[in-house]
């Protein structure tokens, strides 16, 4: 059952921008669904995903045996579903999920990879893991409890991350009588939270996904998989059912093409004469031979010669294969920089800065504060950074913006400023979320402390690839 | 279990392309990596993805086969074929050599698996090689353990894993940033920190398979219905060889089967079939109701006991 809320407008556009708006994706491919489970504590996600798993046939008679043993040496009755993606022994001692486990299973209509992530507060970083590369977010809701404080925090997270389709699973029907009122008064309070919460500060909730709910018992398998006959006043579809009918997410191919350089392949030989192709991962868009290319930040250009998909020759390139371009001239590109397409019209323009705003979610338990130093690593460049400002915190309970901090603790998400060592060029995350995302890595432990969605350089300043032709610039 | 998907070709191209990218990025973020190689499918799947990245240049890193010594005749014989028509360089450290060097005590009962053996053996020549990654063909659907672990997976100095304490790993952006020894006779025990690196992470064994039918990947022998003798322990097809004969007052039959996953002898089993290709296994696969780890008698063991053995330093 949809809700009669705005259908995708997912992504704010900044005014000035008028990019033909098709964020990008990193390792999507037409047709797999990536999902992430999130929720409070035992609100049944790992139930769930058993519980898909088990449904769909997806799950071999050897690993359910080891958690028919399991449950039987818990003395559990039923049999614990959850065991089967609690994968390890700390998660089964306490009955908890504290890592994102990855599932994947097919149906006949769809591939789908699961990520069960964990409710705790102090695994939120985990849980922003899984949601990071998801097309929708199953919200699951106590009936008991209607929501509460992690669904708020969840639903802002996965929305920040760029996730465009949250399906609130009202779970526990069964503790519930199946009574159609706990399903209403769910979707009024997440639907008013969702009206007024801007966890980036642009759009609300509600513009920036497609929001349905449904009635579920992930423990019995109510409307899971098939139409439960408890609840004959759901008329809706079964959260299989609705997940196998989402839209595709948006075709990236259309976005301007990112071709951040991984590794230059040379090779001198019989078959290979002097070879240097770019390799990389098209992150959106799509590039023929005969292209004129820009590299960034250095401005030179050239035009593609030849592509490579493994040892094939090919015409064209797509957003998310990994390809090498080969160019014309002989121009100096290395790891690091970016391939970009000529202007065209209706293609954004990359930024360029080595100041940029950037909204962070803090993972290290010493809390971010100004001034210190990190690296960053964005698309295939790793840069030394500092911190010179937090804007404000993302108060994730009310989607709102709190400016009274200059500091952000462990699992807390906030607007920063950072001056890089060096220019990156990039687009805003809600254009692309590729080019847009970058990890913080701390210089002393090497730990990952920190992960950043770009909004914009200081200045506003975009590229103008026209006013740097290749022949002003040093060889 | 009744997978009703068709693997198709844009799931194993997208597979492709999201392997490629990590291979790619581990060869440009470290100095000295490897490629671990056992001659099973998941490390010829992983091989062949290697020569596509860097086409039509040769692999920038060797490749390594922890050989228990135990292996099947058909996969040496196969191994050897593989990388000598490729012409890529193969290092081989075997379990015999770590316990010649007194890495490790000799076998105590020779028909037992040699799988940890491995362990001291694998981090003897990450110390000799000064490795700082390794390429392994883990999937996330082999095992529950498994399906927790990171795309880069870090190694303390000790070559342990850390379950709890994993990297946060968003998008695709990997973090291989390691703690490098300023001599390289520093190196400790574990060889030092490192990373394990699992590029077919998100794959399946139905996408395995459809990857060998597209790029008519050659395997080993033994993945295809042969006779064999076998003898039944527990239910399942343990094949009878020089290392584990069968015991007496076992009976042994002569069936038609294949390996679905290619290990120690002692510990792998068989399953009765008749597909001679990847096509009659694709097939087979899709309606197959036990796991290929199932094959694997170590791991039924206990309930930890993947998370246990990747804990001292396993694959």
């Amino acid at each position: 059952m949809h809700a009669q809320t705005p259908v995708a407008t997912p992504f704010p556009v900044p005014a000035a921008s008028g990019a033909p708006l098709a964020p990008s994706s990193p390792a999507r491919s037409c047709g797999i669904l990536r999902v992430i489970t999130c929720g409070s504590v035992d609100d049944g996600k790992s139930t769930l995903i058993g519980r898909l798993l088990h449904e769909t046939q997806s799950v071999h008679s050897d690993h359910l045996d080891a958690v028919r043993r399991a449950s039987a040496a818990r003395r559990s009755e039923q049999l614990d579903l959850s065991l089967l993606t609690d994968g390890l022994r700390a998660e089964r001692e306490q009955g908890i999920t504290i890592d994102v486990a990855y599932r994947a299973f097919s149906t006949e209509k769809r591939r789908f990879i699961l990520a069960d992530t964990p409710g705790h507060v102090q695994y939120t970083r985990n849980m922003a893991t899984g949601a990071s590369t998801a097309d929708a977010a199953i919200l699951l809701v106590d009936a008991r409890q209607g929501v509460v404080e992690q669904t708020r925090r969840h639903a802002c997270i996965a929305s920040l991350l760029g996730i465009r389709h949250l399906v609130v699973c009202v779970n526990k029907m069964d503790l519930v009588g199946h009574c159609a009122e706990h399903l209403a008064r769910v979707r009024r309070e997440f639907l008013d939270f969702a009206a007024v919460a801007r966890p980036d500060g642009l759009s609300s909730l509600a513009e920036r996904a497609s929001i349905a709910f449904l009635p579920i018992s992930a423990l019995h398998g109510d409307n899971v998989v098939g139409h439960s006959e408890r609840m004959p006043w759901h008329a809706g579809p079964s959260l299989l059912g609705l997940l196998e009918s989402l839209p595709d997410a948006e075709s990236p191919i259309l976005a301007p093409p990112r071709f951040p350089v991984q590794f230059v392949i040379r090779a001198n030989g019989h078959r290979s004469h002097d070879y240097r192709g770019y390799a990389g991962r098209l992150a959106s868009g799509s590039l023929r031979v005969g292209d004129r290319i820009v590299a960034l930040p250095s401005g030179a250009a050239s035009r593609i010669a030849r592509l490579h998909i493994g040892s094939e020759d090919v015409d064209a390139i797509r957003a998310s294969q990994s390809a090498a371009i080969v160019l014309e001239d002989d121009i100096d590109v290395s790891r690091g920089d970016l391939l970009v397409a000529e202007t065209r019209p209706g293609y954004t323009s990359p930024q360029l800065g080595s100041e940029v705003i950037a909204n962070m979610i803090w993972m290290h338990r010493n809390a971010l504060q100004p001034g210190r130093q990190i690296l960053v690593k964005h698309c295939t460049r790793t840069v030394a950074a500092r911190v010179t400002a937090i804007r404000h915190r993302i108060d994730l309970n009310h989607g709102s913006a709190d400016t009274t901090t200059d500091k952000l603790e462990l699992n807390e998400i906030g607007c920063v400023e950072l001056r890089l060592a060096s220019e990156i060029a990039f687009d805003a995350y809600a254009h692309n979320r590729t080019t847009g995302s970058l990890i913080a890595i701390d210089p002393q432990s090497n730990a990952t402390v920190g992960a950043g969605m770009l909004v914009v350089a200081r200045g506003h300043a975009t590229v103008d690839l026209d006013a740097r032709p290749s022949e002003e610039l040093p060889a | 279990m009744s997978t009703t998907h068709t693997a198709n070709h844009a799931d194993v191209d997208a597979l492709e392309a999201e392997s490629i990218h990590i291979i790619r990025e581990v060869a440009a973020e470290f100095e000295r990596p490897a490629l671990l190689f056992s001659g099973g499918k998941d490390s010829v799947v992983m091989l062949h993805l290697a020569t596509r990245a860097f086409w039509p240049a040769r692999l920038p890193f060797p490749i390594l086969h922890i050989d228990t010594g135990h292996n099947f005749p058909e996969v040496i014989e196969f191994r050897d074929r593989l990388v000598a028509s490729l012409g890529e360089r193969l290092i081989v450290r075997t379990v015999d050599d770590a316990i010649g060097a007194g890495l490790l005590p000799p076998d105590e009962d020779p028909t037992a698996s040699r799988n940890l053996a491995q362990i001291p053996t694998l981090l003897g020549a990450i110390r000799e090689f000064r490795f700082d990654a390794l390429f392994g063909g883990a999937r996330r659907d082999e095992e529950k353990a498994r399906a927790k672990e990171r795309i880069f997976s870090f190694r303390s100095d000790s070559g342990r894993w850390d379950p709890k304490d994993q990297r946060p790993e968003l998008w695709s952006l990997y973090n291989g940033r390691i703690r490098r020894p300023m001599l390289a006779s520093a190196a400790s025990e574990g060889g030092g920190e490192h990373i394990r690196a699992f590029p077919i992470s998100n794959w399946t064994e139905l996408d395995v398979w459809s990857y060998v039918a597209t790029r008519s990947l050659e395997l080993p022998s033994i993945y295809f219905s042969h006779r064999r003798d076998v003898v039944i322990r527990a239910g399942k097809f343990c094949p009878v060889s020089r290392l584990l004969p069968a015991a007496a007052g076992e009976t042994i039959h002569r069936l038609n089967v294949r390996f679905r996953t290619v290990g120690d002898m002692t510990c792998t089993a068989a399953i009765e079939s008749d597909a001679a290709n990847a096509d009659d296994i694709i097939r087979e696969t899709r309606t197959a109701t036990t796991s290929e780890r199932d094959a694997r008698l170590d791991d039924t063991t206990s309930d930890s006991a993947m998370e246990d053995r990747k804990r001292e330093g396993y694959f």
